[in-house]
């Protein structure tokens, strides 16, 4: 037998003999007794001793046991006093009755002292067992609270930052249906300082928490670079790559992000992992697939990243459909999928066009019926109209950094050692690449700049000639001249002026490099020549498919190119 | 849900049968990852399995990861219509040989 703590155990009882005897036995055990004689003392005592187990007669004057039991089981709530009762009754309905009252057991007279210490001993261990429960409940319980709050305080944050957008214009319809507190599926939208409209649905893999945790970075991006006028591939090739650095392997994000363009009634849509959208053609009432034609972001590396978009026409009043697969994946009771055909035949069926999005939603939800849903479910319905419909951009000006700079001169020299060493082609792309458009051609302005800045060091600063470059044998020798070249310079430099003004629908580059080199006889060369082999190794062709135009000025030491963007 | 591992020379054929999905997680893990080293490369035979949700798409993904990444050698064979849609939708074939 394990080792018992002392209890406080009351014994009720209006015979003064038995409570005596009872109560020496008890106390003999080791257990601390105090005494009630009737059930109102019992309850009093009840209140004020705090006795651990009952012993509690059945046959008393003023109340009897059985009313007592009951009333200090309401007083003890959810903790555990077991009663005893004490009774010479030997029928089985009384016996019965005693236990449908509220007690636990009972004990019939004359007390048999050794099953008297085990009922005592075996209510002991359940009572502790009980005490156990509730401890751990209540750790349960608090732990769950905070976890709650902490949820709750996650979600301000995440809803924040994911639904800064302009989801309740008046061309926009959504539905966003979470299988859980947070949503694995993302539905963003934000005007373009053009004045067109970026619109993403993204759908993670999973739901809950997990999933919508990657959703912030994923929101961060598209708000802050579609504010800024970036295109859908430089937000889409920004994502991928955030995506793919913090996603474990196995997770990704299922996307398809629109570009709408009112002024052309047109909209340009990249895709990867979601199932088919449809276009609506107000007019025809027909529907037009567009399909996934990408893997989901977060799969592929930066260089194999595809951000090739298609082009469709949208004319007024046309509409896109989007989903994520919790539509034509939702299950009725039988376990059938929605399936593309019954959507389409909300489609066919369908009388006036207003209410396609609350028929979908309509179907959707009597084909699940009482089941409900078991993923994140996300609707969005996008009509084309003109541009005054949805009013005009807010761009913050006074930041500065929402349109990027587009009135400014900027004049950069290297010279001596460091002209030598020094690679200024990070620095001044980065200038470049504030401005928005010009970021999306980061690619082929690095190239433009590695050109004029190699042909002004190389031909101009160092003297090579490019007509070295011919053959395998040629370029060894160039490269040898080169070394030495630099080696024995002793006074070089090259400055590069840029000036970027703003036009009205977008703006004009101009880049002038200047080398301290002699320059070249560039007069003398035919306008056909100059753009094609005439100056081999200069890479004028690979210049000209950048820029509107090349021109070189002074001895040939100067050259300038300009290039000029349209805002979409 | 159930899957089946067999292997022929320095190939793992890896049967998933029924509902390919979350449930499936570690079994399927343990499929490849408790093979053979001399294994070199990897047969999903889909013609038991009756649909995949994307988080089977994550599993062959991990495993694509396990066999070697962009070297890795995965065939997926005998798709069902339903489980060739999704491969599609997620343009899988550009990561793995679908037939």
């Amino acid at each position: 037998m394990e080792a018992e703590s002392p209890l406080k155990v009351l014994i009720a009882d209006d015979n003064k003999s038995d409570r005596m005897i009872l109560s020496a036995i008890v106390k003999k055990m080791g257990h601390e007794v105090c005494e009630a004689a009737d059930g109102l003392e019992a309850i009093d005592q009840f209140k004020t001793q705090f006795p651990d187990i009952i012993l509690l007669d059945v046959i008393m004057p003023n109340m009897d046991g059985q009313e007592a039991a009951l009333e200090i089981k309401a007083l003890a709530g959810e903790d555990m006093i077991p009663i005893i009762f004490l009774t010479s009754l030997q029928d089985a309905h009384d016996l019965a009755k005693c236990l449908d009252s509220g007690g636990d057991d009972f004990l019939t007279k004359p007390y048999n002292k050794v099953i008297l210490q085990a009922k005592i001993n075996a209510f002991s261990r359940m009572r502790r067992m009980h005490h156990t429960l509730q401890r751990q409940r209540d750790v349960i319980r608090d732990n769950n609270e905070y976890m709650v709050h902490e949820q709750e305080v996650a979600k301000a944050v995440y809803d924040n930052v994911t639904h800064a957008g302009c989801l309740h214009l008046p061309n926009l319809k959504y539905l966003l249906s979470p299988f859980s507190v947070f949503n694995g599926d993302v539905l963003l939208a934000a005007r373009k300082p053009s004045g067109s409209m970026h619109i993403l649905l993204g759908d993670f893999t999973g739901h809950g928490l997990p999933a919508a945790i990657g959703a912030m970075p994923l929101a961060e991006i598209f708000y802050g670079m579609t504010a800024k006028g970036f295109s859908m591939e430089g937000i889409l090739r920004e994502i991928n790559i955030k995506l793919k650095n913090i996603l474990p392997i196995g997770y990704f994000c299922c996307v398809c992000m629109v570009n709408l363009n009112f002024r052309k009634e047109e909209i340009e849509v990249w895709m990867g992992g979601l199932p088919d959208f449809y276009l609506y053609r107000h007019d025809s009432k027909a529907i037009e697939n567009v399909i996934s034609t990408h893997l989901p972001l977060g799969v592929l590396s930066s260089q194999a990243f595809d951000g090739n978009t298609q082009k469709y026409s949208l004319r007024k009043n046309d509409k896109l459909y989007m989903w994520s697969d919790g539509i034509v994946e939702s299950r009725n009771d039988f376990g059938d999928l929605f399936g593309e055909e019954r959507l389409k035949d909300i489609f066919k069926n369908n009388q006036n066009d207003d209410q396609l999005f609350d028929e979908i939603i309509q179907t959707v939800n009597e084909f699940t019926g009482e089941r409900g849903k078991d993923d994140d479910t996300t609707l969005l319905e996008v009509r084309m109209v003109d541009e005054s419909e949805v009013g005009e951009v807010n761009i913050d000006l006074s930041s500065g950094m929402v349109t990027g700079p587009l009135d400014w001169n900027m004049c950069y020299t290297l010279r001596g050692d460091t002209l030598k060493t020094f690679n200024p082609m990070p620095l001044m792309l980065s200038i470049l690449s504030d401005v928005p458009y010009l970021n999306g051609l980061s690619g082929q302005l690095y190239t433009l700049m590695a050109e004029l800045f190699s042909n002004a060091f190389e031909h101009g600063v160092l003297s090579l000639n490019s007509s070295l470059k011919q053959d395998a044998q040629g370029f060894a020798e160039y490269y040898r001249q080169r070394e030495n070249a630099i080696k024995e310079l002793k006074y070089g430099q090259v400055s590069f002026e840029f000036d970027h003004k703003p036009l009205a629908d977008g703006g004009k580059l101009v880049i002038k490099v200047t080398d301290s080199g002699s320059g070249f006889d560039y007069k003398s060369k035919q306008d056909k020549q100059f753009a094609n082999q005439g100056y081999s190794g200069r890479g004028i062709p690979l210049i000209l498919s950048i820029c509107d135009n090349i021109e070189y000025l002074g001895d040939g030491n100067i050259v300038k190119v300009e290039l000029s963007w349209v805002a979409d | 849900m159930s899957i089946g591992t067999s292997v022929s020379g320095n190939e793992l054929t890896v049967q998933v049968e029924g509902r390919f999905d979350f449930s499936a997680h570690q079994e399927f893990r343990d499929a490849y990852e408790k093979s053979d080293d001399s294994v070199k490369s990897y047969v999903i035979d889909m013609s038991k399995a009756t649909y995949l949700d994307s988080s089977a798409l994550g599993m062959l993904l991990l495993l694509r990861d396990h066999a070697g990444g962009d070297t890795a050698q995965v065939r997926i064979t005998r798709c069902n219509q339903d489980v060739k849609k999704i491969l599609t939708i997620s343009n899988f074939e550009q990561l793995f040989s679908i037939d």
